[in-house]
């Protein structure tokens, strides 16, 4: 081993000047006495952890990779970055049965989907709670997201394929498993949403699940693999000249941000085509571009930023994006995390912190007593269905619905 | 994007500008790198605490007419500073933050030390004396909480003692602390402030039972990190005179004020992109058409007026290289010592040369680039060339009233 492999990081940790705000703004910290908090996790641990692995702790596993230490640090060290990092270089604990199902979104859907009635039944079944919870530590607690019979590609195949090569502008679509497995509603809204706009819809020749859940449940090769054949399947779309848009803000900053930082893989030829749809729509508004909408279209909307998107700096947009829409009353809420954080939340031993993680943020909706709350993440918008008496709609589906 | 003004930089004095713009009607972005100082400040701001002979001020506005022509507050001219003054309690009390002090005589803050340092207005939570000679009080129990380890009780009591106070020294062990006293490198101001939410109580009754007739008790600035009633609870339940003192950073009343300033720009209609960095600019003719961040990437945040308040070297509005000091954005004219070994001091404790390094502004604070002030671009806050604000102790109020008048006048050209 040479010199450098004890003192030198892949991530800038030597960047911390040791101020601690990056512990003022992490949502565990508050809720998690385990949790050794972002710095002492992150730059101040991954010091110690250079000179000898032996100073990894398997509490990093308590981070959400939320991400707000980064937006709040002074120094732009890539805190999250860091504690994840460490996760996968050091970590010796093996994912259960239980986090490798939450994690393969895309295994696990397309299982379930051609039974979809049966299972969705099955797992809001009291004693299927229970078995969940005694046997596989699910949270009782937790609603399943319900698993769709057709799935979004087979509806886009059927439905919408051959009406698309009518447009002449196109753009490519990374739908992301949610849309495919649970709610190809919010797929349909976006084929909507973009020829309306003019543009055509296509799908990637071969997309797969982004990753992200894998990443959290400590199955980053396979994780790793998603993302070569992914960055592949980009590749193939942008040097066409497609942007490939997305509906997902935590697939999107998987793809564009995490698949160098976390899992090396190079992703710099199609890295800026990745575009959340919102932000895409803003620029096509921006630039003149006329949506015809529903002359009585009224809705008192809480938005929510997801921390993903808070990382990406792109909330702007999707606000933007619905403020344009006439007839709207937009009321942004405080940034904060709403705990579930993708699998985390899912897990018995994390249900109180979750819950405790996004009780300010229920607190807010309910006193703000909207319409509807807004949001660009699946994952939040369970958490905040199952936390609140509120739906949760994407800005697509908003702008879907608003369209005359 | 467009907006009528962008601001880059999310401190004190680009919240401010963005606050005061935004209740005039127009519409403005701040690009905020990262949470700001006000995280490591002291809760107190300085007007002038030292004239520049390095005489110590007690009237801030008396002695303002000694400072050279290049000083901010000079540019903006006694008669209309003053009028500024006037108007930022109210500023700050619109976004919920209470400010004690005024401009006609300094007050005194004790700082983490035990020393007494000038202010012209503090924050709720800071111990403020109005003359030099007030007695902080003859009998008084300071008072830390066991493992907190960036409150220094010796210093601050060998400081009251030296003036006159005799200072008992008590730890209160609290069960709630227990838990966070698993993880003692995280044991820090803001994650106690969190748990005296709701164990403000058990602070009362330990110093309850510690107190033996003093008249004055001290804490640690712990309290309401995000609301601060709890330091009047705090106050109304100890029968003696609370005074809190600051610690190490994180600054809990800094925190707070930011939070509520942020806020308030927030609720008045302004955009803030947290955690981004404007990387370069877009200038035509001599004026600046848009901005390009990290996270936007090619889509441009264009105004018609722009606001520079990146703040000094510590922000990274400024750099330097072995020969060079450059400011980071632009490359605006930097007024600074063309021979490096006048940007140090060798005596470590005196004011340092390159703290006083700054932008060049024309008198209504335009950025100076080549000799040519550029025509829609403001400089605001410690970027500011001339202030010398750690010589003078103004550093707070060149913030605070370059903020106003650029608002004031970009809102005046504007409309």
């Amino acid at each position: 081993m040479t010199l450098q492999e004890y003192t030198a990081s892949a991530h800038n940790f030597e960047e911390c000047m040791k101020c601690t705000v990056c512990t003022a703004y992490c949502p565990v910290v508050p809720v998690n006495p385990l949790y050794p908090g972002p710095k002492q996790a992150g730059p101040d641990g991954e010091r110690l952890r250079l000179k000898d692995p032996f100073f990894f702790s398997e509490t990093l596993k308590y981070c959400l990779n939320c991400k707000r230490c980064e937006v709040a640090c002074p120094s732009d060290v890539k805190v999250a970055d860091i504690i994840q990092a460490a996760r996968i270089k050091y970590s010796t604990s093996k994912p259960k049965l239980r986090d490798m199902m939450l994690a393969s979104t895309d295994f696990m859907g397309s299982l379930a989907r051609p039974f979809a009635p049966i299972v969705n039944g099955v797992l809001s079944l009291g004693v299927t709670k229970a078995v969940l919870d005694g046997f596989m530590e699910v949270d009782r607690h937790r609603k399943f997201p319900k698993y769709s019979f057709r799935g979004f590609e087979g509806w886009f195949k059927r439905k919408a394929a051959s009406s698309q090569a009518a447009f002449e502008k196109k753009v490519a679509y990374f739908h992301g498993c949610y849309v495919n497995y649970n709610f190809p509603t919010l797929g349909q809204d976006f084929v909507k949403v973009m020829n309306a706009l003019g543009y055509g819809v296509e799908l990637l020749k071969d997309e797969k699940c982004c990753g992200v859940a894998m990443i959290a449940n400590g199955m980053s090769d396979k994780a790793r693999k998603n993302a070569v054949s992914n960055v592949q399947a980009l590749s193939e779309a942008v040097s066409r000249g497609l942007k490939v848009l997305t509906s997902s803000s935590t697939c999107t900053f998987t793809m564009r941000d995490e698949y160098p930082e976390l899992l090396g893989v190079d992703n710099s030829a199609v890295r800026d085509s990745i575009i959340l749809a919102t932000r895409f729509i803003f620029e096509e508004l921006e630039n003149g571009v006329k949506l015809e909408f529903k002359p009585d279209f009224k809705a008192r909307i809480a938005y929510h930023t997801p921390c993903h998107l808070e990382k990406l700096g792109w909330g702007v947009f999707s606000k933007g994006v619905l403020k344009k829409i006439p007839g709207v009353e937009l009321i942004p809420l405080d940034s904060a995390c709403c705990g579930i954080a993708g699998t985390y939340g899912f897990k018995k031993e994390n249900y109180e912190a979750s819950q405790a993680i996004g009780k300010p943020l229920f607190d807010q909706i309910e006193a703000v007593a909207p319409d509807f709350v807004a949001c660009d993440c699946e994952t939040c918008k369970w958490q905040i269905e199952m936390s609140t008496p509120y739906k949760v709609l994407n800005p697509i589906s908003v702008l879907a619905a608003a369209l005359a | 994007m467009k907006f009528d003004v962008a601001i880059i930089g999310g401190g004190l004095a680009g919240l401010t500008a963005g606050l005061s713009l935004q209740k005039r009607g127009l519409s403005t972005v701040i690009i905020s790198a990262g949470q700001n100082a006000m995280h490591f400040s002291s809760g107190a701001f300085e007007l002038l605490s030292r004239t520049p002979d390095g005489m110590p001020v007690d009237s801030p506005l008396e002695d303002i007419p000694l400072l050279p022509g290049d000083h901010p507050y000079s540019k903006i001219g006694l008669p209309r500073l003053t009028a500024l003054i006037d108007q930022v309690p109210q500023l700050f009390a619109s976004a919920g933050i209470k400010l004690q002090g005024h401009a006609l005589r300094n007050s005194f803050r004790i700082t983490p030390t035990g020393t007494l340092k000038r202010a012209w207005l503090a924050l709720e939570d800071v111990a403020l004396l109005p003359t030099v000679e007030t007695s902080v009080g003859r009998k008084v129990l300071l008072v830390n909480l066991a493992g907190y380890p960036d409150f220094f009780t010796s210093f601050i009591a060998e400081g009251l003692e030296a003036r006159g106070s005799s200072v008992r020294i008590c730890s209160l062990k609290l069960p709630e602390m227990e838990t966070l006293r698993t993880s003692p490198s995280e044991m820090r101001s803001v994650n106690i402030a969190r748990v005296m939410d709701t164990a403000w109580k058990s602070v009362v009754d330990g110093v309850k039972l510690h107190l033996r007739g003093e008249d004055t008790v001290i804490l640690p600035q712990v309290f309401g990190l995000k609301d601060e009633s709890v330091l009047s609870l705090v106050r109304g339940s100890i029968p003696a005179n609370v005074l809190f003192v600051g610690t190490m950073p994180p600054s809990v009343p800094g925190i707070r004020a930011q939070m509520k300033q942020k806020a308030a720009y927030e609720n008045a209609g302004g955009t803030t992109l947290m955690g981004d960095t404007a990387v370069s600019a877009v200038l035509d003719g001599g004026r600046v058409v848009s901005l390009r961040t990290r996270n936007l990437g090619d889509h441009p945040v264009e105004a018609g007026q722009f606001i520079l308040a990146t703040g000094g070297f510590f922000s990274k509005g400024l750099s330097s290289t072995p020969s060079r000091v450059y400011e980071t954005l632009f490359s605006l004219d930097v007024d600074y010592d063309a021979d490096r070994n006048n940007w140090y001091a060798y005596d470590f404790f005196t004011p340092q040369p390159y703290l006083d390094f700054g932008v060049k502004t024309d008198n209504s604070f335009r950025a100076v680039r080549d000799g040519e002030a550029i025509e829609n671009l403001r400089v605001i806050g410690s970027i500011l060339g001339g202030a010398h604000s750690f010589k003078l102790g103004c550093g707070g109020g060149v913030a605070i009233l370059s903020a106003l008048a650029v608002a004031e006048d970009l809102s005046n050209e504007l409309k």
